[in-house]
């Protein structure tokens, strides 16, 4: 086996269930040792691309490339290199925490102990609950014991299925820590994640919407300035009114001329504008904002040119996918 | 420790912890012994009765007025000659009949009268009823004549099924719907929950050969199918002292067979079905009903349609039973029983072939 960690070539995948495409001709490369994210809403395909580079599911068309082996033909000893970790809950509930490593750890060839270094950072925080049942276990305690499960063999490339799906937002951070430190440990990591938000933690991100990738995978900050329209966040009130009246707002904002798009980001609106990126085209889209709002009567009206996230980007070429 | 044993371990713990299911599972053979035993035998109404009166005297005449007053038996008929019986008891006009010989009054002055009651042996449990209704209306109405008439004697003859005793009849039915349970239900339900869970996909994934993880999946569900029919042998014999005539070794390598089968059946439908509800929907309709109904457990084979008894020559259910009839009540062992045993382990090599080819490495 060799040392250097493994890297991922995907070429041309699909996958079709009956009518449904659920993968369409998905290439991508992940390099040795990365933290690679597969980005994308529910029912996007990313468990089905998970599924066929785990070897359960074969390929329509396309091929892959996992540590040097085929994902067909070498299926076999690929599966001893790869940790998986389903999208479901993928553990024994009648089982405590430590007889479902013991046992995922016996069913890989190996034991606890050979696979303690690797899941150390993860297990010790666990461990003191090694004697209760998985199925008493918070969902962020649940997760970090699938994820020792996966580990406890010394997988040379980490599939982790949505591994924060269902998860409260500090035992998702907590997560992400975790798997930040696999990395470094030099385990290559392929993650898929519904929350744009988590896409920063990688090192590199898919966005894949339908089956395909929304444009080429690159780094968090790289995809999101890559952004090709102006882009500006809106925040105004009604007179008298208490709060902002969103559904007002957004209203105005998509009769504006000149506004390709208008959604709700927290508690700013994120405008899009129809020309193409700029500093000056970011300011006269502002320009053109604020005076519509003005004369439709709207008052404390905001509006400022932000820096683009992975969401926005998503939205854009989820609603414009040729660019 | 061994993949395979860690298995089969994982496994031994999963039905262990469920008590609620393995107190069920525990409870169930003495639970349906002692049902079937105690409680559908009884309560038998409009027990349906051909009286064949040879004698027509005033008192043969007098006992079918009394048969015809019994409030649970219904006459349907008289008749002079014994020949109707036959035909009475096969289109079910009757399930039991009551024979007075010629000069039933003159013997029964004389107090060596004697009536014959004929039962349809094919329902034993019903028959059993029917027969002892009969006697009772017979020795209540000869008690009624007091002085005159000291004894009444009831010779019983079954047709079809001479010699046994219902709930002899049933518990060989019964050993076969137990084991079904266990092993082929609680079998696919166990591979169904890891699909439904979505550890399969792990164990998939893992190097565990599926061949190795059905069968360490499987063997603590054939220990426990064991232990099922060990406990309804040991009630129906110690409660109901239901006979072992024949080779009780016999009647234990059948069931092994039996379970073979049953376990590979329960892999296979676990292989055709994404979730426990369809598992077990799977199992209750292909494989319990066919044990209930067209084995020869609840309805006789030889009542069956022409058309369906070829049917009921594939239900394994149908050998097994065939088997442990002969075992328990005809006293035969390993040659008696040589062709069901050869066709129960044909079946259960058969089925075992057929469910390791469903077994697939991916999903």
């Amino acid at each position: 086996m060799p040392n250097a960690p493994a890297s991922v070539a995907v070429r041309g995948l699909s996958k079709r269930f009956g009518s449904v495409e659920a993968l369409a001709d998905v290439s991508f490369d992940v390099a040795p040792g990365e933290l690679f994210g597969i980005v994308g809403p529910d029912g996007a395909g990313k468990s089905t691309l998970f599924r066929l580079l785990a070897t359960l599911l074969l390929p329509d068309a396309g091929t892959a490339t996992l540590d040097g082996l085929d994902l067909v033909r070498d299926y076999r000893a690929l599966r001893l290199r790869l940790g998986y970790m389903p999208g479901r809950f993928s553990l024994y509930p009648d089982l405590t925490v430590a007889e479902n490593l013991a046992f995922f750890a016996d069913v890989f060839g190996t034991t606890v102990a050979e696979g303690r270094a690797i899941v150390e950072p993860i297990y010790a925080q666990i461990e003191p609950f090694a004697h209760r049942r998985a199925g008493a276990l918070s969902g962020g305690m649940k997760q970090k014991l699938a994820l020792s499960c996966a580990l406890v063999h010394r997988p040379r490339l980490l599939l982790l299925d949505e591994p924060t799906t269902g998860v409260d937002a500090v035992s998702r951070a907590e997560f992400w820590d975790v798997l930040a430190t696999l990395r470094d440990s030099g385990i290559t990591t392929l993650v898929s994640t519904p929350y744009m938000d988590e896409a920063a933690r990688c090192d590199r991100i898919a966005l894949v919407q339908d089956g395909r990738l929304l444009g080429p995978p690159d780094t968090p900050d790289a995809v999101a300035r890559a952004f090709p329209a102006p882009l500006v966040e809106v925040r105004a009130q009604r007179p008298g009114a208490a709060t902002m009246d969103r559904v007002a707002l957004l209203a105005a904002l998509r009769h504006t001329p000149g506004v390709a798009r208008a959604e709700i980001f927290g508690d700013w609106m994120h405008v899009t504008g129809a020309g193409s990126s700029g500093p000056s085209a970011d300011e006269h889209l502002a320009a053109t904002v604020r005076d519509a709002l003005v004369a439709a009567g709207f008052a404390d009206v905001d509006v400022r040119p932000v820096a683009p996230s992975v969401e926005d980007v998503f939205l854009h070429r989820m609603a414009r996918p040729d660019v | 420790m061994s993949a395979f044993r860690s298995l089969v371990v994982k496994e031994t713990r999963h039905i262990l912890r469920d008590r609620q299911t393995l107190g069920v599972l525990l409870a169930l053979p003495v639970v349906m012994v002692l049902l079937f035993g105690f409680a559908i035998r009884t309560d038998v109404q409009d027990v349906r009765v051909l009286v064949v009166d040879a004698a027509r005297d005033g008192q043969s005449l007098d006992l079918t007025r009394a048969v015809a007053a019994t409030p649970a038996l219904r006459l349907v008929g008289v008749d002079g000659a014994p020949a109707a019986i036959e035909p009475a008891l096969r289109t079910g006009r009757a399930s039991v009949a009551l024979v007075l010989p010629a000069a039933f009054g003159a013997s029964f002055a004389r107090g060596t009268a004697e009536v014959l009651v004929v039962t349809d042996g094919t329902t034993p449990n019903y028959a059993a009823a029917a027969e002892g209704y009969v006697r009772q209306v017979v020795q209540t109405w000869a008690a009624q004549q007091g002085a005159r008439a000291p004894t009444v004697r009831v010779a019983t003859r079954m047709r079809f099924n001479p010699e046994m005793k219902s709930e002899a009849l049933f518990v060989p039915g019964l050993l076969a719907y137990v084991l079904t349970l266990v092993s082929a239900l609680m079998t696919a339900l166990s591979i169904s929950r890891e699909k439904e869970s979505g550890t399969m996909e792990v164990l998939l994934v893992s190097p565990l050969r599926p061949g190795a993880m059905v069968v360490g999946k499987v063997a603590p569900y054939l220990v426990l199918a064991f232990v099922n029919a060990l406990t309804a042998l040991a009630v129906a014999r110690f409660v109901f002292h239901v006979p072992m005539r024949g080779s009780l070794a016999a009647l234990l390598v059948a069931t092994l067979a039996y379970m073979l089968g049953s376990l590979a059946l329960g892999v296979l439908i676990s292989s055709k079905t994404p979730d426990q509800r369809t598992a077990m929907m799977g199992t209750l309709l292909g494989l319990l009903l066919p044990t209930l109904a067209l084995s020869g457990f609840v309805f006789p084979i030889s009542s069956m349609p022409a058309w369906i008894r070829p049917v009921t020559q594939i239900v394994p259910a149908t050998w097994y039973i065939l088997a442990a009839r002969g075992a328990m009540l005809k006293g035969l062992g390993f040659t008696g029983l040589a062709k069901e045993l050869i066709v129960l382990f044909a079946m259960a090599a058969l089925l075992l072939v057929a469910a390791s080819r469903s077994l697939k490495d991916r999903l």
